[in-house]
C-alpha cells in the first residue's frame, strides 16, 4: 500500500501507519469508484422496478384546462399515470418547503414556471415512459408572465401565487439603518454600484433522482434519494405524509455532486413514492439533464445595489446594500429559520467597519424555486461579491491601489475574536498575512509595473483581488435551525474487540471525501490507522441524526463531533488502561495510540489492547464495549478566509478575457487532508470561473428558459480552466476541537469578485466601473467601444 | 433523452443504400457519424421512420491527392482529418476547422460528409468548403454528379442533394505553391458552436497578387455564407493591410447574424470583420512562411 | 415499428449476444442489459462525456450511438480496464493523484484519457487538456485529473520500456 506524504513530524514508528491530521493520503472512497463500482441512484435495480417520467409545462404561467391521459394509459407498458388531482386526494398536491412556504408537487389549477412537472407517467422502462409522456394531452390557457422580480413587486403585477395574494415573499433587514445613513450623509466619499449576481445552476454531473420502494407488508417506505440531508428529509416526509418516521428509510448512496442543489425537495421524490405505494412496485425517477437544468434549484439571481462610505484617505466606514432577490414560484431554500437571507450579514467582509445596513425584498416570479445553492454557503457568495467588488470600486474612485486599501482596512489579527457591527463574532483571522502571501506569490509589484507599461502601449491587462471572509459550520443551536430542527451534527463511533472501528455520521458526502477525512480525524484522536476505520453516512436507519452536508458545515460540526466522541472513548479507555496496568489514571499519559505510565513508558497498553479488554477483561461494574456518540452543538461558526489574486488580459478586438494567472491563498485552520483540501479549492475556483465568464440561465418575457441543457449552459472544460496556483496560511479556529474550519465553498465565495475585479481593473483607467457577470466577450467589447478602446483587427 | 422508434438497416453498398432511401421515402435518413442526427432524435425534434446506417459500406473513407484534387471520402471521420499529415501540410483550413468541431470524442465518429450535408449554419465545414472552392460528389439513383460548394448550401439544414442522393466524396482543388488558408472560430468555450467562424483561402501569383480568394462564414446566416464581394475585393492585386481591411469590412456587411445566446447581432458582425482580417493575415503568413504546415 | 434485432458484441473481452430495439442507445444497453453501470449518463445533448467508452479502441460517447451499430465490434468500458485484479495505470493515477471527488465523470474521463495515451504516449499538458475537452467535471477543476493522466502516461511509458527496452 502506498504511503501518503506526511506533512507532520512523526515521533513513533506506530504513528507512521496511522495517517491522522495533515496527511495527504489517498482516498478510501476511490477503489470502488475507479472501477466503476459506485452505487449512484441510476445504478440501483430492484426486481419489478418501474420508471417514472414527467410531462412538463411548455408555459411559464398558464391555467390547466384539461388533462387527457387516456392515450398514455393505453400504451402497452404504462402502469400508472398520476396527476395533481390524484395527489390532492392524498393531501400531497402541495407540500411544505424547507423555507416554510409551500410548493406544488403536481398542479391542479395552473402551472407557474416553464418545465414544471405536470403529470407523472409510470412505465415498465424509461423508453416506454418517454413515449407515454408524448401521449398525454394537456390543454393550457396562458396567463400573463412575470419574470422580472422588480416588475413582480410592482402594484399591478400578475399574481403568481394565488394562495399568497402577493408576489412579495418577505422583507428582511439587518443592521443600524439610521446610524449607517448618517455615516453616508457625512462621509467624504460615497461609491454606489448596481451589482447583479446572475442566475446559475450547480450542474452536478449526476442529475436528481430516486428509487422509491414501498413495502406493503410492513408499511415501510425505502427511498434511495439524491439528497444531501437524509435525516431532515425523513422527518419532514413523515410529518407530511403521516407515514411513521420509523417506517421511512432514506438512503443517500453515492451522490454525483450536490453543491446545495440536492438539498431541495423536488416533486419527483414524492411522485415516485406515491407511485410505489399505488403500484406496489419499486419506482425509479431520474431527471434527464434537459429536465433537471431548468426545473431544479437555481443559484443566486440577486439584484444588489451596494454602497460604501469612506474617508478621502481610504478608510472604509460603512456598507449599505439594498437587494431584490428572485426566488421563482416557490420559496424553497433551506435557510436557517432566523436567517431568511442566509448569512448575507457577513457583507461587512474582512473589514473593520463602523456601521452597516442591508435589506432584501424577495419576490416570486414564474421560474423554478431556488436561491440557496451552488456552493453559496447560505448567500455568502453574494455578500462577499458585493463587498469585494465595492472595495475595488472605491479604490478606483479615489485612486488607491486595491491591495493597499485592503491592507489599510482589514480587521487586524489582534482584534480576534472580532465582533462585526452586524453581530457575528469572527473566531480567528489573519487577513494581512494571507494577502501578503498572495501578493508575493504572484509578484504583485512587478505586475503593476507591467500593467503600467502595457497601458502606455494600449494593451489591456487587469489585476483583481478578493480578500474574503467566509462563515461556515451552521450552526450553534441558539441561532440555527431548519424548520425547527437544530443544526448540530453527530458522530457515532464504535471500536470492535480487535481494535477496528465503525463510525457513522449525520452528514452526507457528495464527493468531499468524508470516508477518508473523518477516518483521519479518528486516527488522529485514537491512534488507530485509517485503514482500520470504516466510515458510513447516508442511511437514516443506521446513521445518527444530522442535518447533512452543505454550506461547508461538515468539518465544523460532524468533524468536531468525531473528535469529541473520540475523546469520550479515550476517557473510558484510560480507565480500562489503568485497570490493566494496575496504575492510577492520574499516572497515565496518552501518546496517540496508547496509554503509558508516566516515567515507565514500557508499561503501556495500546488502544487495540484496550479495545479487546473492553469486551473480555474490563473492570467489574464497568459497562462493556468501547464506543461513544456525540451530537455536537458548535459554540460558534468558523470563519475561513483567504486572498485571491487574478491576472487577466483582454483582447481589444474581440473583447475576450483570458485569465493569465490565479493565485489562491486559503486559510481553513488546521487541515485534515491537504490533498482533499486542494481538490475542493480547485473545484470551487473552477465553478467561480464558470460563474464569472460563461454560466447563466436566462428568461425572456414569456418565461422561456435559455440555458436549460448542457449545450446552451456552458461549464468550464479542462481547456479554458486556468492552472490554479494554491497556497495556504493556517490560523486555527480557537473553538473547534481540531482547530479546523470548513473549506468546500471558500473558492466559490471568494473567486468571482477576483475575476470581475481583474477585468474591470483592466478597463478602469478609462473610467469603466463595472461589468456584470457573466463576462461574455461582447459585454467587454461594448464597454471598450463606449470608451473608444475597441479595435477592429 | 429517448429517441422515438425507427427501423434500422445497414446496407453494404452504396447502390443498396440509395435504393433503401427510395424505398423508405422522405422519412428515412442516412446514419453516418450520427453526432448531429442522434442528438436531434433524442430531443425528438426528428423522427425518421428508417435509419440507413452507411458505416458498413467500404470504400467511403479515404484522403488522397489524385487527378488534381484532394479527394476525401464522405465517411472519413473528423479525427482522421485532424490527424492527417497531408492535410496539416497543405490544406490548413481543413485542419483548422476539423480540430475545432465539437470535441475530440465526437470527432472520432463525426464524418466530413455528415457535417457538410447536415448543413447547420453553425457547422464548421460548410464555410471551409466555400472558401476552398470545393466540389461535392453526390451519388444517387441516376449515378454520380458533382455540385460546386457555392451551389450546395441552400438553406438551414437544406442542401442541393435530393432525398435519394448520398454525399460520397468531397474534392478540393489540389494544393499549389502560393496557397494559404485559415479557419478561425470564435467561441464562448471550446466545444461550443461558433459565435462566428471565418474560413479563408488565398492563392498568390509569383508577384504576390491574389489569384483567387475564398471567404466562407459560419453562423452568420441561415446557411454557410460565401462573401463574394469580399473575395472580389482582393483578387488581382497585392494583399495589403488596406485590401484586407476592405475585404473584411465587406464580409462583415455581407453577414446577417441574429442575436442569440452566443451574442448580439452587431457584435457578431464586428467579429466577422476581425476574424476575416486575422484569418487573411494568417493565411498569408502560411504562404510566405514557406507553407510549412500548421504552426 | 422498431422490431428487435440481433447483435453480437464483444464487451470487455466477453462475447455477448442480444436482441435489442434499434433505438436502444449503447449506454443503456451497457447499463441496463449488461448491468455494467460504471458508464454514466450526465446529459442528453452529447456534451458531458460521462458515457465515454472505447469502440474498437477509439473513444466514443455511448449516449450518441445505438447498440445496433455496435454489432460485430469491440467495446471497452471502465469495468474492462483492470486486468486480472490489477488496476490499469490510469486508475492508479486517478487514485494516487486525487483525480476524482464524486466519481461520476471519472469512468468516462479515464477512458478518454486511455484513448489519448494510446495515440500519444507523451502528451504535453495542453494536449492532455484538449484530449479531455469532451469530458466535463464539476468537482475537481481538472488540475488533479491532468496530474493523474501524466502519472499514467509515465507508468505506461515505463511498462513499454520494460517490454521493449531501449538498447
Amino acid at each position: 500500500m502506498q504511503r501518503g506524504v506526511k506533512e507532520r513530524e512523526m515521533t513513533t514508528a506506530q504513528m507512521q501507519e496511522v495517517h491522522g491530521m495533515g496527511h495527504r493520503i489517498k482516498r478510501k472512497e476511490d477503489p470502488a469508484l475507479i472501477r466503476g463500482k459506485g452505487n449512484y441512484i441510476d445504478d440501483i435495480k430492484l426486481p419489478g422496478m418501474l420508471f417514472l417520467d414527467f410531462v412538463r409545462s411548455p408555459y411559464a404561467h398558464a391555467k390547466i384546462k384539461s388533462i387527457n391521459t387516456e392515450r398514455a394509459k393505453a400504451l402497452p407498458g404504462v402502469v400508472a399515470v398520476i396527476t395533481g388531482n390524484d395527489l390532492k386526494g392524498l393531501g400531497l398536491d402541495w407540500i411544505p418547503t424547507l423555507a416554510n412556504d409551500r410548493m406544488m408537487v403536481l398542479p391542479t389549477e395552473k402551472v407557474v414556471y416553464q418545465m414544471q412537472e405536470v403529470v407523472g407517467v409510470v412505465a415498465e422502462n424509461r423508453y416506454v415512459a418517454a413515449d407515454a409522456v408524448g401521449l398525454v394531452e394537456v390543454e393550457y390557457e396562458p396567463l400573463p408572465v412575470v419574470t422580472d422580480p422588480f416588475k413582480a413587486l410592482e402594484k399591478d403585477a400578475p399574481i403568481i401565487r394565488t394562495d399568497k395574494g402577493t408576489n412579495h415573499i418577505f422583507h428582511w433587514e439587518v443592521g443600524d439603518r439610521e446610524g449607517t445613513d448618517k455615516i453616508f450623509k457625512e462621509a467624504d466619499v460615497v461609491v454606489k454600484q448596481d451589482l447583479y449576481y446572475p442566475r446559475i445552476h450547480v450542474s452536478y454531473m449526476e442529475t436528481c433522482g430516486c428509487v422509491a420502494d414501498f413495502n406493503p407488508i410492513d408499511g415501510k417506505l425505502t427511498l434511495w434519494m439524491t439528497t444531501q440531508a437524509p435525516h431532515a428529509v425523513r422527518t419532514v416526509a413523515s410529518l407530511v405524509t403521516k407515514i411513521p418516521e420509523n417506517k421511512i428509510r432514506i438512503i443517500s448512496p453515492d451522490i454525483g455532486g450536490g453543491f446545495g442543489g440536492k438539498v431541495y425537495v423536488y416533486p419527483g421524490y414524492i411522485v415516485a413514492s406515491v407511485a410505489s405505494i399505488i403500484t406496489g412496485r419499486p419506482v425509479k425517477w431520474v431527471n434527464d439533464r434537459s429536465d433537471d437544468q431548468p426545473s431544479t434549484a437555481f443559484g443566486r439571481d440577486f439584484h444588489m445595489s451596494a454602497e460604501l462610505a469612506a474617508t478621502k484617505e481610504g478608510r472604509i466606514l460603512a456598507v449599505r446594500i439594498k437587494t431584490i432577490s428572485d426566488h421563482g414560484a416557490f420559496h424553497g431554500d433551506a435557510n436557517p429559520t432566523k436567517f431568511p437571507v442566509g448569512l448575507f450579514s457577513i457583507c461587512t467582509g474582512s473589514y473593520d467597519l463602523k456601521n452597516a445596513f442591508a435589506e432584501v425584498d424577495a419576490a416570486y416570479t414564474n421560474k423554478p424555486q431556488g436561491g440557496i445553492t451552488y456552493r453559496c454557503s447560505f448567500r455568502v457568495t453574494e455578500a462577499v461579491y458585493a463587498i469585494e467588488r465595492m472595495v475595488d470600486v472605491l479604490a478606483h474612485k479615489i485612486g488607491m491601489d486595491p491591495a493597499e486599501i485592503r491592507l489599510k482596512n482589514f480587521i487586524p489579527k489582534e482584534k480576534f475574536p472580532y465582533r462585526s457591527v452586524l453581530g457575528w463574532t469572527y473566531d480567528s483571522g489573519n487577513y494581512e498575512a494571507a494577502l501578503k502571501k498572495a501578493m508575493e506569490k504572484i509578484g504583485y509589484a512587478e505586475l503593476r509595473r507591467e500593467q503600467e507599461e502595457k497601458r502606455r502601449r494600449g494593451e489591456l491587462m487587469g489585476i483583481g483581488i478578493s480578500s474574503f471572509t467566509e462563515i461556515v459550520g451552521a450552526g450553534p443551536s441558539r441561532d440555527f435551525d431548519i424548520l425547527g430542527i437544530k443544526m448540530f451534527d453527530s458522530a457515532e463511533i464504535r471500536i470492535h474487540p480487535t481494535g477496528k472501528v465503525i463510525a457513522r455520521f449525520g452528514t452526507k458526502s457528495q464527493g468531499q471525501g468524508h470516508a477518508t477525512t473523518f477516518a483521519q480525524i479518528i486516527a488522529e484522536e485514537l491512534g488507530i490507522p485509517t485503514d482500520d476505520i470504516t466510515v458510513e453516512e447516508g442511511d437514516t436507519d443506521t446513521a445518527p441524526y444530522g442535518l447533512g452536508t452543505y454550506a461547508s458545515r461538515s468539518t465544523p460540526t460532524a468533524g468536531a463531533a468525531a473528535a469529541v466522541a473520540c475523546r469520550k472513548i479515550r476517557e473510558k479507555a484510560k480507565k480500562i488502561a489503568a485497570y490493566l496496568l494496575e496504575a492510577r489514571e492520574d499516572d497515565l499519559e496518552w501518546e496517540r495510540g496508547r496509554f503509558y505510565v508516566r516515567g515507565s513508558p514500557d508499561r503501556s497498553k495500546t488502544i487495540q489492547e484496550i479495545a479487546f479488554a473492553a469486551y473480555t477483561n474490563h473492570p467489574l461494574g464497568m459497562e462493556a464495549g468501547l464506543e461513544a456518540v456525540d451530537y455536537y452543538d458548535p459554540p460558534n461558526m468558523t470563519f475561513p478566509f483567504g486572498s485571491y489574486i487574478c491576472v487577466v488580459d483582454i483582447d481589444r478586438a474581440t473583447g475576450q478575457p483570458k485569465v493569465r494567472r490565479f493565485v489562491a491563498v486559503d486559510d481553513c485552520g488546521n487541515v485534515i487532508n491537504p490533498l482533499i483540501v486542494e481538490g475542493q479549492i480547485q473545484g470551487a475556483l473552477t465553478m467561480g470561473f464558470g460563474t464569472a465568464f460563461m454560466e447563466e440561465i436566462k428568461y425572456d418575457e414569456d418565461g422561456n428558459v435559455y440555458g436549460g441543457n448542457f449545450m446552451d449552459y456552458l461549464i468550464p472544460t479542462a481547456v479554458e480552466t486556468p492552472k490554479w496556483e494554491l497556497d495556504r496560511t493556517v490560523t486555527p479556529s480557537p473553538h473547534h476541537p481540531l482547530g479546523a474550519k470548513g473549506v468546500g465553498e471558500s473558492a466559490t465565495v471568494g473567486s468571482p469578485a477576483a475575476f470581475v475585479n481583474a477585468v474591470v481593473d483592466a478597463l478602469s483607467s478609462v473610467g469603466i466601473t463595472h461589468i456584470d457577470m457573466p463576462l461574455n466577450p461582447w459585454k467587454i467589447r461594448k464597454a471598450l467601444e463606449e470608451k473608444g478602446l475597441a479595435v477592429d483587427a | 433523452m429517448i429517441p422515438p422508434s425507427f427501423e434500422y438497416v445497414a446496407p453494404k453498398t452504396i447502390p443498396e443504400a440509395i435504393s433503401l432511401l427510395e424505398k423508405f421515402g422522405q422519412n428515412s435518413k442516412i446514419l453516418a457519424g450520427g453526432q448531429s442526427l442522434i442528438p436531434v432524435m433524442k430531443l425528438r425534434l426528428a423522427s425518421p421512420t428508417h435509419l440507413i446506417d452507411i458505416n458498413r459500406i467500404d470504400g467511403l473513407s479515404y484522403i488522397k491527392e489524385t487527378d488534381g484534387f484532394l479527394k476525401i471520402g464522405a465517411l472519413t471521420r473528423m479525427s482522421e482529418i485532424e490527424s492527417s499529415d497531408l492535410i496539416k501540410k497543405k490544406y490548413f483550413l481543413l485542419h483548422d476547422a476539423a480540430k475545432e468541431i465539437a470535441d475530440p470524442t465526437v470527432r472520432n465518429l463525426g464524418t466530413v460528409g455528415g457535417n457538410i450535408s447536415h448543413a447547420d449554419p453553425a457547422n464548421d465545414l460548410p464555410a471551409t468548403m466555400l472558401a476552398s472552392d470545393a466540389t461535392l460528389v453526390a451519388t444517387g439513383p441516376k449515378g454520380q454528379r458533382t455540385i460546386k460548394a457555392k451551389d450546395f448550401f441552400l438553406d438551414t439544414f437544406t442542401t442541393a442533394l435530393t432525398h435519394e442522393e448520398i454525399l460520397t466524396e468531397i474534392r478540393l482543388p489540389e494544393y499549389t505553391a502560393g496557397t494559404g488558408s485559415s479557419y478561425l472560430k470564435l467561441e464562448k468555450r471550446v466545444g461550443d458552436f461558433a459565435i462566428v467562424g471565418v474560413a479563408v483561402q488565398i492563392s498568390l501569383d509569383k508577384e504576390g497578387r491574389v489569384l483567387r480568394a475564398g471567404i466562407g462564414l459560419t453562423s452568420v446566416a441561415p446557411t454557410a455564407l460565401e462573401s463574394t464581394r469580399a473575395e472580389e475585393q482582393l483578387v488581382g492585386k497585392k494583399l495589403t493591410d488596406e485590401s484586407i481591411s476592405r475585404a473584411a469590412t465587406l464580409a462583415s456587411e455581407d453577414s446577417n447574424p441574429t442575436s442569440d445566446l452566443r451574442g448580439p447581432a452587431d457584435y457578431k458582425k464586428k467579429m466577422v470583420k476581425i476574424l476575416t482580417t486575422r484569418a487573411l493575415k494568417r493565411a498569408y503568413m502560411r504562404i510566405v512562411g514557406g507553407g510549412g504546415g500548421v504552426e | 415499428m422498431g422490431k428487435k434485432m440481433h447483435i453480437s458484441v464483444n464487451v470487455n473481452g466477453q462475447a455477448i449476444d442480444a436482441e435489442v430495439e434499434p433505438r436502444l442507445l449503447l449506454v443503456h444497453f451497457l447499463r441496463e442489459n449488461l448491468n455494467l453501470t460504471g458508464t454514466h449518463i450526465g446529459c442528453d445533448t452529447s456534451n458531458c462525456g460521462a458515457c465515454t467508452v472505447l469502440l474498437d479502441g477509439k473513444a466514443i460517447k455511448s449516449c450518441t450511438f445505438f447498440a445496433v451499430q455496435a454489432d460485430g465490434r469491440e467495446i471497452t468500458t471502465v469495468e474492462g480496464l483492470a486486468k486480472g485484479g490489477k488496476l490499469h495505470p490510469i486508475q492508479e493515477g486517478f487514485w494516487e493523484k486525487h483525480g476524482l471527488q464524486c466519481g461520476f465523470c471519472t469512468p468516462g474521463m479515464m477512458l478518454a484519457a486511455v484513448a489519448l495515451l494510446q495515440k500519444n504516449h507523451n502528451p504535453t499538458e495542453e494536449e492532455i487538456r484538449r484530449g479531455i475537452s469532451g469530458n466535463l467535471c464539476r468537482c475537481t477543476g481538472y488540475v488533479k485529473i491532468v496530474e493523474a493522466i501524466q502519472y499514467a502516461a509515465e507508468k505506461m511509458r515505463e511498462a513499454q520500456q520494460v517490454e521493449a527496452p531501449v538498447r
